[in-house]
């Protein structure tokens, strides 16, 4: 295809890699894509995005390396944006930096209710199993 | 695309607006430097410059509000973004207003009816900060994704890839395609922002606006069906093919419109696979000795290939004279240019216009600033959102605009002036074959050598794609790694064994 933007993915072509050293963040400009943690050489899969949604965030703010393994689970369409490109821009408009605080509220909203669904299943299983230790669910 | 002559367009014969009474280059430089040195004139109607109803001198009563009434003159790239960008700021802080975009084409129209003239370049860094805002150019509206960019010299031609072999840079048409195009999958790039603004919740009104009255300090807009409207904003978008630039500086509220020259755009119809053949996904730039002639570049799109031309006074002996060129006609299939399907000589913002705003007024895109030759609708993105970010969190008073919109403006200019001395120095190499075979040897030489770093083929790329501002290029060619870079290959680029070497090695 000639007349569309970005880079095409096959499904299960990795995208970013955990541990990787980004400088760019990416749009979905078409397609689905998986978000994978990898943790003792097992690997997770902790999120899925759509056209659309933004990745790779982090390598802008902050000069780290990848927090997760993104590789697409459907034929994908994916565009980079320069950290350079973007760091310029925001100096100009501020008003840009909001886009990216949102996914990131998003983010840390839709966690939050993770971690409170995984609380209440965790808190569910510790009663049936253990009724009077209930306390336990902070799980160690 | 030939520009039909409408009621209220611009009689060409008046000049560009700012020959006479010239004053003197310091106190340009001292005036338009400092906008409080401005003042804010007085109207033709003899109302108070500051713009606001009697008695409402004050800035902060200049604001936009629950109800509030803006017009936007010109639905092209900056009325529709301003538009965009308004509504979805008001909408954050829960302010509703009306905004009435006054846009008489139908951008559905193939040919000059539907098109706003223009090589339909939408820049590498627009594509991706667009992208980020939430606006992804869909297929209907990118008609070819570019990748890579080949310059044509005398000496050769060489091929600049991106580093990620990514498509982050679109060819898209202005208006439906040239005027024999028929593909109804087509979707122009106007139009697609238009739509934008119109789902934020602007109204389009397909009208000519043929005048515009201040009476009690208010903006009021005239159409042509003689229809009239007042309105507590006027946003000026109409471009710098339009006579309201003229109407607006009439009004004596200290705008002065920009200077514009003549450039020539012409449609090539080739057809898919042609195109893909001979001239793949590469814009094509051109860097030929030709007398007059400061740029041209041949850009692929879907079924037609887009012509543009920049330089002195164009007429159809200079047109003619690059279409003869050998590197020009090596582009097309049996080096035969195909004769044109569409063309026209629009013209192109090349220095800004005076005080872009008043009170309850402001000019953005070409009828205000925009970057010299490059990213015209980069310009306009960048003025238009600046524009609306004031006029929604800061208000409409020529202080507020002054103070929020003027920066950007004045960032664009003052990079436009390092623009100028980089194009005077790409003018020079077009005219000096022994810097054209330097240049043409260091980027051959970058982009078959996997380790070496890119110092020209970068900086080539940023002057022709407009991505990176000029200053930016600048501090990239005074590296001692560029100068000694370039110092090398102008000795072994002109070597005459080099000279055999290469011209049997380099792939044209
Ligand atoms: C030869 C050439 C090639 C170019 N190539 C590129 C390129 O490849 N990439 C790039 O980024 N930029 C390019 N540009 C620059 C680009 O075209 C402009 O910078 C850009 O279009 C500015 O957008 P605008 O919205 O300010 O004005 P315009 O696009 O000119 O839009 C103005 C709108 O106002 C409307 N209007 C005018 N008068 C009236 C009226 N009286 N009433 C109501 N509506 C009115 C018009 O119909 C039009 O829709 C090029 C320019 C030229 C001349």
């Amino acid at each position: 295809m000639t007349d569309v933007l970005g880079k095409t993915y096959r499904p299960g072509e990795i995208i970013v890699r955990q541990g990787d050293l980004g400088d760019c963040m990416y749009v979905i400009q078409d397609g689905d894509v998986e978000v994978l943690k990898e943790e003792n050489g097992v690997q997770t899969v902790v999120d899925t995005m759509h056209t659309g949604d933004i990745f790779g965030e982090m390598a802008i703010i902050e000069h780290t390396v990848r927090s997760s393994t993104v590789r697409a689970s459907s034929p994908a369409r994916i565009m980079t944006v320069d950290k350079k490109t973007f760091i310029r821009r925001v100096q100009e408009d501020p008003s840009l930096a909001l886009t990216v605080l949102k996914v990131m509220s998003q983010r840390v909203r839709k966690l939050d209710l993770e971690v409170a669904t995984l609380k209440q299943e965790l808190g569910r299983e510790t009663t049936s199993a253990e009724p009077s230790t209930g306390r336990r669910i902070h799980g160690d | 695309m030939t520009k039909a002559p409408r009621t209220g367009e611009r009689d060409p014969a008046r000049g560009h607006g700012d020959t006479d009474e010239r004053p003197l280059a310091s106190d340009i430089a001292r005036v338009l430097g400092d906008p409080r040195t401005w003042g804010s004139g007085v109207s033709k109607e003899g109302q108070p410059g500051d713009g606001g109803t009697f008695g409402e001198t004050v800035a902060d009563n200049l604001k936009l509000t629950q109800g509030s009434r803006v017009a936007v003159i010109g639905g092209g790239p900056a009325g529709s973004l301003f538009s965009f960008f308004l509504l979805k700021t008001l909408a954050l802080i829960d302010t509703e207003v009306t905004v009435d975009i006054y846009e008489p084409r139908h951008f559905d129209h193939c040919g000059p009816a539907g098109c706003n003239h223009c090589g339909g370049i939408v820049s590498e860094s627009l594509v991706q900060i667009l992208a980020t805002e939430g606006i992804l150019l869909p297929a209907e509206v990118v008609q070819r994704g570019i990748d890579s960019y080949v310059v044509h010299m005398d000496v050769g031609s060489v091929r600049i890839d991106t580093p990620l072999h990514e498509k982050r840079i679109a060819a898209v048409y202005r208006g439906n395609g040239p005027r024999t195009s028929e593909r109804i999958t087509t979707e122009g790039f106007d139009r697609y922002l238009l739509d934008l603004a119109v789902s934020n919740g602007a109204t389009v009104q397909h009208k000519l606006v043929t005048d515009v009255k201040w009476p009690e300090g208010r903006p009021r807009v005239v159409c042509g069906d003689g229809a009239e409207a007042t309105y507590d904003l006027l946003v000026v978008a109409s471009g710098v093919n339009s006579q309201v630039m003229h109407i607006i500086e009439e009004l004596g509220l200290g705008y002065k419109t920009p200077s514009a020259v003549t450039t020539f755009i012409a449609e090539f119809h080739m057809g898919q696979r042609l195109i893909q053949q001979h001239l793949g996904t590469s814009m094509h730039v051109f860097l030929l000795d030709i007398p007059r002639l400061k740029f041209a570049a041949l850009i692929p799109k879907g079924d037609f290939i887009t012509m543009c031309m920049l330089g002195d006074n164009i007429d159809e002996q200079l047109v003619n004279t690059f279409l003869n060129a050998p590197e020009v006609r090596r582009c097309f299939p049996s080096a035969t240019v195909p004769t044109n399907c569409c063309h026209c000589f629009p013209r192109i913002n090349v220095r800004k216009a005076r005080k872009p705003f008043a009170n309850r007024l402001v000019l953005i895109g070409d009828s205000g600033v925009s970057r010299l030759y490059k990213d015209g609708i980069g310009a306009a993105y960048r003025t238009s959102k600046a524009a609306a970010m004031t006029a929604a969190l800061h208000g409409i008073s020529e202080e507020a605009f002054a103070h929020q919109y003027w920066p950007a403006c004045r960032a664009i200019d003052r990079d436009n002036m390092i623009g100028r001395l980089i194009f005077g120095v790409c003018h020079l190499i077009q005219k000096l074959r022994f810097s054209r075979r330097a240049v043409r040897r260091m980027t051959f030489l970058e982009q078959t050598t996997p380790s070496s770093r890119r110092l020209m083929s970068s900086v080539l790329w940023d002057v022709f794609t407009g991505s990176a501002p000029y200053r930016e290029v600048l501090v990239r060619t005074l590296h001692p790694a560029f100068i000694g870079g370039l110092a090398w290959n102008l000795i072994a680029g002109n070597a005459p064994n080099a000279r055999v070497r290469e011209d049997k090695t380099m792939v044209s």
